[in-house]
């Protein structure tokens, strides 16, 4: 029982720990709690319905699904990508030296814009997952694992890896590093820091896109407001594990999915949602840097 | 000859004048030295060459550029680069991670090849590595290339800012005052780091109010005091310029 809430946690978990990268490397570098992120996750659940219906349709689906499968992964990744991209060009960029609330409040308002466009473009009503997983599974320590959740875990891993991988081992993320630490400074060693903040917004919203293929796929319904909860659940994510920093929010995804899958089984499955919010209130009483985050020094 | 030309520089912060009509020229591989009391609008004149600040009139050549609207990281690519007074090192890297950030611009290589990490690459990775030690050599930090760089004595933090301009493959290294803090034997220190900058070819610029050092090292002094330059010229003329004596010293009064 335990085992297989501690399963369930984690796919749960890595789910939020990848879309709570995305706002914390935003923060980071900006010092912005991008509240339109979970709209992109929401996008990329959305997305992935709609490339995964047209390969469907055309298909695809039938002679190869794991061809159908990563196509519509890369094109959702791309869009998501772009979607990224764009919103800090248009909501972020020119409000860089304005005081820290309106980009704040850009931010709420890129959100509601991109929810009602979904509403408007693919209607309220639940869309469903062209392609059912089902139960198929094995057996793990007399504990069920579907294959969909082995994958989620796995990819979901794979992804933090990599991801510290290029923040510690390449240029770039070393440009990254530098320009968390002191923008100013980086621009006067040559980093070209819109640059560094485009790849930022391009690498959360890529990750974020991955978060919606991997729910839209295991749930199998998604919704245009699911960016919501799911934002406000990775935002939890964040601050729990130090907001700003990497590894902080692979942690607090990870422990947020099993506090609420263990919760959900041993207390009240009614009170799911609840339990993030549970959190974020302790940790913001007990210890607002975070579990690894440290106590930041007032800036001169 | 001239590396650098300021042309009429001037900034204004809402009212007030930081830098007024500032014109000066600096030979190649020169050192000069920018002195003046607080408050005289030496920094501001720092972050104008840097394209921190964006100037309010004139322009700044530099090699043929005006550089006067060039953003930061642009003259930085061109080859100016500079110190704090207030040490701003990245903190929570490593001293040789310091050093290579700066060394990075310089070196281009794709997104792809640094994610696939092929042998161009690491080539690559190689040759700015060493490139990066032969700096830390050079400052004296070759033995705490993997100290993290805020746990380095203060001394060597202002070594290391030195170490990551140098880093950059600035033609100009501006910086400001280098011996802010310093006891007289670290002073003396970052005479000879001096020295040794410009026998590499490179231009200096410093701020600095160690008289000492600016008369050993100088060989052009620009005097500003409230943002206009009073005085230029050989350090013996300069020490002796009435205007300067009472920048410093305040007007003389008969008793």
């Amino acid at each position: 029982m335990l085992l297989q809430q501690l399963i369930n946690g984690l796919t749960l978990g890595g789910v939020y720990a990848i879309i709570a990268i995305g706002y914390t490397m935003v923060y980071g570098i900006l010092e912005l709690i991008n509240f339109a992120h979970g709209e992109i996750y929401m996008l990329g659940a959305y997305l992935a319905i709609i490339f995964l219906g047209l390969f469907t349709a055309m298909g695809l689906t039938a002679t190869s699904l794991p061809l159908a499968l990563i196509l519509t992964a890369i094109l959702t990744i791309i869009f998501c990508s772009a979607y990224g991209f764009t919103m800090e060009k248009v909501a972020y960029k020119p409000l860089r030296n304005a005081p820290r609330l309106s980009p704040l409040i850009s931010a709420i308002g890129v959100s509601i814009f991109l929810q009602n466009y979904v509403m408007l473009t693919q209607g309220a009503t639940d869309k469903v997952f062209p392609q059912r997983f089902g139960e198929a599974g094995f057996q793990f320590m007399n504990v069920n694992v579907t294959y969909l959740q082995a994958m989620i875990i796995l990819v979901s891993g794979l992804l933090m890896f990599f991801l510290h991988l290029f923040i510690h081992k390449t240029r770039m993320g070393k440009a990254m590093r530098a320009t968390a630490q002191d923008k100013t400074m980086a621009a006067l060693v040559g980093i070209n820091v819109d640059s560094i903040i485009s790849v930022t917004f391009i690498i959360g919203a890529g990750l974020a896109a991955v978060a919606g293929i991997m729910v839209a796929s295991y749930y199998g319904l998604v919704n245009y407001f699911i960016g919501y909860i799911a934002g406000i659940k990775a935002f939890t994510a964040a601050v729990l594990g130090g907001i700003g920093n990497i590894p902080g929010a692979m942690l607090g995804g990870i422990i947020l999915g099993l506090v609420e899958s263990t919760g959900a089984a041993y207390i009240s499955s009614e009170y799911k949602d609840a339990y993030a919010f549970i959190i974020l209130i302790v940790i913001l009483l007990i210890k607002p840097s975070g579990i690894l985050g440290k106590t930041t020094e007032e800036k001169v | 000859m001239y590396i650098l030309e300021v042309r009429e520089l001037t900034k204004h912060f809402g009212g007030i004048r930081a830098v007024e009509d500032v014109s000066f020229k600096v030979k190649d591989g020169g050192i000069v030295s920018i002195i003046g009391p607080n408050g005289a609008g030496k920094t501001t004149l720092f972050n104008c060459l840097t394209g921190i600040t964006k100037p309010t009139k004139g322009s700044i050549y530099f090699m043929e550029n005006d550089i006067s609207k060039f953003p930061a990281h642009k003259v930085s690519e061109l080859g100016i680069a500079r110190t704090f007074q207030n040490i701003r090192l990245f903190s929570e890297m490593t001293v040789m991670e310091n050093v290579m950030v700066s060394q990075h611009t310089r070196m281009r290589y794709g997104f792809l090849s640094s994610v696939l990490q092929g042998s161009n690459f690491r080539k690559k990775e190689q040759i700015i590595k060493e490139k990066a030690f032969e700096y830390l050599e050079l400052v004296g930090l070759e033995d705490y290339a993997d100290t993290m760089a805020n746990n380095l004595p203060y001394g060597s933090q202002r070594r290391l800012e030195i170490a990551r301009a140098l880093a950059t493959e600035a033609k100009i290294i501006l910086l400001d005052e280098p011996t802010a803090g310093m006891n007289p034997i670290e002073t003396s220190e970052v005479m000879s780091l001096i020295k040794k900058i410009q026998e590499l070819g490179k231009t200096l610029i410093l701020i600095e109010h160690d008289m000492r050092l600016v008369m050993g090292v100088s060989d052009w002094i620009i005097v500003l005091d409230h943002g206009v330059k009073i005085a230029e010229g050989l350090p013996e003329k300069v020490k002796n310029d009435p205007l300067v004596i009472e920048a410093y010293m305040g007007r003389e009064t008969t008793h």
